[in-house]
């Protein structure tokens, strides 16, 4: 049994570390209202240019549009956009989007290639090694689309100049304060989503005449379509913010409401362990008192 | 018979009502649209929008986006938006005097904050020169 100096480290240390867990969760739960504020007020625009991208998808022949709507044949590089977080001490939040990730390319023939939005999925996947071809860490907490328009424009710059033939986007989606889910969505070529919400009830009612396009198609479309796959990685960056966040406070309550327990627990070992020297030290002065009154009488 | 317009900026929902007829600042030129319309898709450049419904006229200052129309629903997705009666005035032209005198600092002409100098010049100027023209209670 340890002695009661020994547990009374260890109590302390158990208390820090409480608080310190505490103060991270209640960071957390401030930066994760801010940040659900902000992927809601974002999201009504990215619905809106959803709805445009699929009237376009609609289109008679939308193969031959523009080449970012074109799908290839025989695809043989794959870039993956991944968002991570830059920090640990999430739960599971950078492991569960990784997993999910390569599990999902695993069984692919295709060369895939990485970007990695995040220290942390840049150094799993360095680790392990993948090919990384880019890498934007340290985002500011709160990105603006500015901030973020280079990464959508580098994938589009590289699917055009043809080294890849589909780019993936895989990030946590939000979905409320316990629950993130994992998401891998093709951005290029465009295609429609059967999972996303806000393609159900859309779309189907209606039929389409062909658009007129002004100015006209060609410059149109190659300003509009990048710009909205720009605009998804930016939403998807902000989903997955707000997903970190949260998973970051649950995983520090759990650690809070357990070091509590621990330090509980700690606490009653303690006081045994102190009544019992308390006990050792009564009975060596009762046993010395009565050896003393032997020897006298 | 009306059309839906839906406006969205990037950061917010901005407007969404009916109106009897839509001004939209296309690139090509401004564009009246009316109920039924063909299916349209323009970039818009800098300017405002006009919602007219019954006597009511809306006005909206655009920074640029895109304009979808289908035969019901005009969907502006504007870079950024803002009805003209809420438009800060004193945030406005504080804004202008900013970036006025950053740019008189003489920055390179070709650099990335030469640039964003001039757009939210361009944007202040907008701003203001839209509540001088259309506010209804003019200060």
């Amino acid at each position: 049994m340890p002695s009661a100096r020994e547990m009374r480290l260890r109590i302390r240390s158990v208390k820090n570390i409480s608080q310190v867990t505490r103060a991270l969760q209640a960071v957390s739960a401030s930066k994760v209202r801010k940040a659900v504020q902000a992927v809601t007020a974002t999201r009504a625009y990215a619905e809106q240019a959803w709805k445009v991208l699929i009237h376009l998808y609609e289109q008679p022949g939308h193969n031959s549009l523009h080449p970012l709507l074109r799908e290839r044949e025989n695809p043989r590089n794959i870039l993956v956009v991944i968002i991570t977080g830059d920090r640990g001490l999430a739960g599971a939040y950078n492991t569960n989007i990784l997993k999910h990730t390569l599990q999902f390319f695993k069984d692919k023939t295709q060369q895939v290639s990485y970007i990695a939005v995040g220290r942390k999925g840049r150094d799993l996947l360095l680790r392990r090694r993948k090919d990384v071809v880019a890498d934007f860490s340290n985002l500011p907490a709160a990105p603006a689309f500015s901030d973020v328009s280079a990464i959508g424009k580098l994938a589009v710059d590289d699917f055009l100049a043809g080294k890849y033939d589909e780019v993936y986007l895989a990030y946590t989606d939000f979905v409320n304060m316990i629950s993130q889910k994992p998401v891998i969505r093709r951005l290029l070529p465009f295609e429609l989503d059967s999972d996303k919400q806000v393609m159900q009830g859309l779309g189907q009612s209606r039929i389409h005449a062909a658009f007129t396009y002004e100015p006209e198609m060609e410059e149109l479309l190659g300003y509009v379509i990048p710009r909205f796959t720009a605009l998804q990685v930016y939403q998807a960056i902000m989903e997955s913010i707000a997903s970190e966040h949260a998973a970051r406070m649950v995983a520090m309550r759990n650690a809070t409401d357990n070091a509590v327990e621990l330090s509980g627990l700690l606490q009653l070992e303690y006081n045994k362990v102190r009544q019992q020297s308390i006990t050792n030290d009564m009975l060596d002065i009762a046993g010395g008192a009565e050896a003393l009154a032997k020897s006298a009488g | 018979m009306t059309i839906r317009v839906v406006i969205t900026s990037q950061d917010r929902p901005v407007y969404s009502g009916d109106a009897d007829i839509v001004v939209v600042p296309g690139t090509l030129g401004e564009m009246g649209i009316l109920p039924n319309h063909s299916p349209l898709l323009s970039t818009m450049k800098f300017g405002v929008i006009k919602v007219r419904h019954k006597d009511e006229e809306l006005v909206f200052t655009v920074a640029g986006g895109v304009v979808e129309v289908q035969p019901d629903q005009v969907t502006i997705l504007a870079d950024a938006a803002e009805n003209v009666d809420e438009i800060d005035i004193a945030r406005a032209d504080a804004a202008r005097k900013r970036a006025e005198e950053l740019l008189a600092k003489g920055l390179p002409q070709d650099s990335d904050a030469y640039l964003t100098l001039q757009a939210a010049l361009q944007r202040s100027n907008l701003r203001l020169d839209s509540v001088r023209r259309y506010r209804k209670s003019r200060i």
